[in-house]
């Protein structure tokens, strides 16, 4: 018998801490693992005894990438377990201050973590001395999405302006004047990126996938909507556990979430194209489709094409959402407790994020559930390790090495989030 | 001359870069990334960080970016790459000066330990007298 045993004890690149596990006996993959290592955080058990108030603050803590969408799931959770809609004007500041998250954090995974990788760079500083001007305008593309963040949401990192029921402070239109400048000075960089992405060497890959996203009537979903599916699922947020359900894994202090009958399934920037393309303006789609983007993309190695689409996309949806803005006026809808159980979600820039609240009625958090995007995408990118394995078995450990972080950077897991991430351990016998 | 802190002043020696920031009237972060930002246009710059590299706690490194790592950052993008990031961006300062102070507890929580509060003093004077004379270069 001949055994080979592959292991990568700390993934680079990837936002928090795992490994890889890779087991091959006589030529056949016998195990994969993600093994998220990160400690158990127990933020749901923070938020036992807690006010419904305190919700948007305390989830945003979760991640320093996408505190945004935890922010707007959470409330979105406590806003339905109190009954209260918010007004349009909110909703749009809502989406203002998203549009600012997935810019900010899809230039970070397109031009620092994944794109070195198929250009054979250890790091974007070693690929900054060969294309200054990428890297230049990927570190402008950023900034604009931080100083939307920072107008909107008080602060780049973990805005301390939004409250449940809408901000505490409504910026005025002059502020905002400031962030469209800046986004009208990245909006050249952020178009051409989708061919530059385009244009970059993926591997010849095609998977089989269950996309699963949230999906609006008259825009492509990002702070709201109903989630559907490639299977034909079509829920409101309330329905998410009769359809999902999360496992406990010996190896991963992360939990991995199926469908229930235990189907893997995928969330993030290629179950949204294949499922929202159509909610895409004229002119995101024309540039999509200039850089050969098929209408259903099935390679995972391509999601830097599709988060490239997002980011342009962002930036627009961005410039439209300042040009037709109106503060909203109060700044935040009241939202009286009332004893309840609510739910919430939301597009995270790496996919779905459902919360869950119980409240009572002095609006005390009784129970709290999150679900984040790494943990439903998680059996999906051991199925994905698994088939780069024995598609490349003759490589050496350490080609094959790079092959399977490569594939796992295309999920662009945020392992922090998701523990409750990366090493790999290839074991060839 | 912009003096600039890096650090967390939430865990504890980390602060030390900020500290002496403020007591050199600069500024501070604790997102070495902003570096590329904050020192835009600025002909001489001054970065103070905290490292751990196994000196006495209190010690202040000059000019050496390989102490320039950051114990606490678990982001993999410290002092040392926005340096290598700029130089190859062609946005590094015409003059770049480096301090790092040896910290002794990298734990949760506010405040400087005695010998790291001794030496945050021991630099930000020593950096005040440089930028009231800049034609002699900074002590070492």
């Amino acid at each position: 018998m001949t055994e080979r045993i592959l292991v990568a004890t700390a993934l680079a690149r990837v936002e928090g801490e795992g490994a890889l596990h890779v087991r091959v006996r006589d030529g056949v993959v016998e195990d994969v693992r993600l093994r998220i290592y990160e400690p158990p955080r127990f933020f749901e058990a923070f938020l036992r005894g807690r006010a419904h108030t305190e919700v948007p603050d305390i989830t945003a803590r979760i991640c320093g990438i996408c505190p945004v969408a935890y922010q707007t799931s959470s409330m979105a959770a406590i806003e339905a377990a109190c009954g209260v809609e918010v007004p349009a004007e909110v909703r749009a500041l809502r989406r203002l201050l998203y549009c600012g998250e997935w810019i900010e954090s899809h230039a970070l995974h397109v031009f620092f973590l994944h794109a070195p990788d198929f250009l054979g760079y250890a790091s974007a500083f070693e690929m900054a001395r060969d294309h200054p001007a990428v890297v230049e305008g990927a570190l402008r593309l950023k900034k604009a999405g931080n100083t939307l963040m920072r107008l909107t949401g008080g602060r780049e990192i973990h805005p301390v302006n939004v409250r449940v029921g809408g901000v505490y402070r409504a910026p005025a239109p002059a502020e905002l004047a400031a962030a469209a400048a800046e986004l009208e000075g990245a909006r050249e960089f952020a178009r051409e990126a989708i061919a530059f992405t385009a244009g970059l060497p993926f591997p010849d890959v095609e998977e089989d996938f269950h996309f699963v996203a949230l999906r609006e009537p008259d825009r492509y979903a990002i702070e709201s909507g109903r989630l559907v599916s490639s299977g034909g699922l079509d829920i409101g947020p309330d329905e998410y556990e009769d359809h999902f359900a999360e496992e406990h894994v010996e190896h991963s202090t992360a939990l991995h979430s199926r469908l229930r009958g235990g189907e893997r399934y995928l969330v993030g920037p290629l179950a949204r194209w294949a499922l929202n393309r159509d909610r895409l303006p004229a002119p995101v789609l024309a540039a999509a489709d200039a850089a050969g983007l098929e209408p259903v993309c099935t390679n995972p190695f391509r999601s830097i094409v599709v988060r490239a689409v997002e980011m342009h996309y962002a930036l627009e949806e961005a410039l439209r959402l300042i040009g037709a803005y109106e503060p909203p006026d109060p700044p935040a809808a009241a939202v009286p407790p009332r004893a309840g159980t609510g739910c919430g979600w939301s597009e995270a820039p790496r996919g779905l994020l459902w919360h869950r609240y119980a409240i009572d009625g002095d609006g005390t958090i009784l129970d709290a559930r999150i679900v984040p995007p790494t943990s439903q995408n998680q059996a999906r990118i051991e199925q994905s390790v698994r088939a780069v394995v024995e598609r490349h078995l003759a490589l050496s450990d350490d080609e094959l090495q790079h092959r399977c972080e490569q594939a796992v950077r295309s999920y662009d897991p945020c392992i922090s989030c998701a523990t409750h991430f990366l090493r790999l351990e290839i074991d060839r016998g | 001359m912009i003096v600039i802190g890096v650090g967390n002043a939430w865990r504890r020696d980390d602060g030390a870069g900020p500290a002496v920031a403020r007591a050199a009237g600069g500024v501070s972060t604790d997102d070495p990334a902003r570096l590329l930002d904050l020192w835009e246009g600025e002909p001489h710059v001054v970065v103070v960080d905290a490292c751990s590299s196994g000196a006495p706690p209190g010690t202040i490194h000059r000019g050496d970016a390989g102490v320039l790592t950051h114990p606490a950052s678990t982001h993999g993008f410290g002092v040392a790459e926005a340096i290598e990031l700029a130089r190859a961006l062609g946005r590094a300062p015409a003059r770049l000066d480096l301090y790092a102070i040896e910290g002794a507890d990298f734990g949760h929580g506010e405040g400087l330990t005695a010998c790291v509060t001794a030496a945050v003093g021991e630099l930000a004077r020593s950096l005040r007298t440089a930028a009231a004379s800049p034609s002699r270069p900074p002590p070492r």
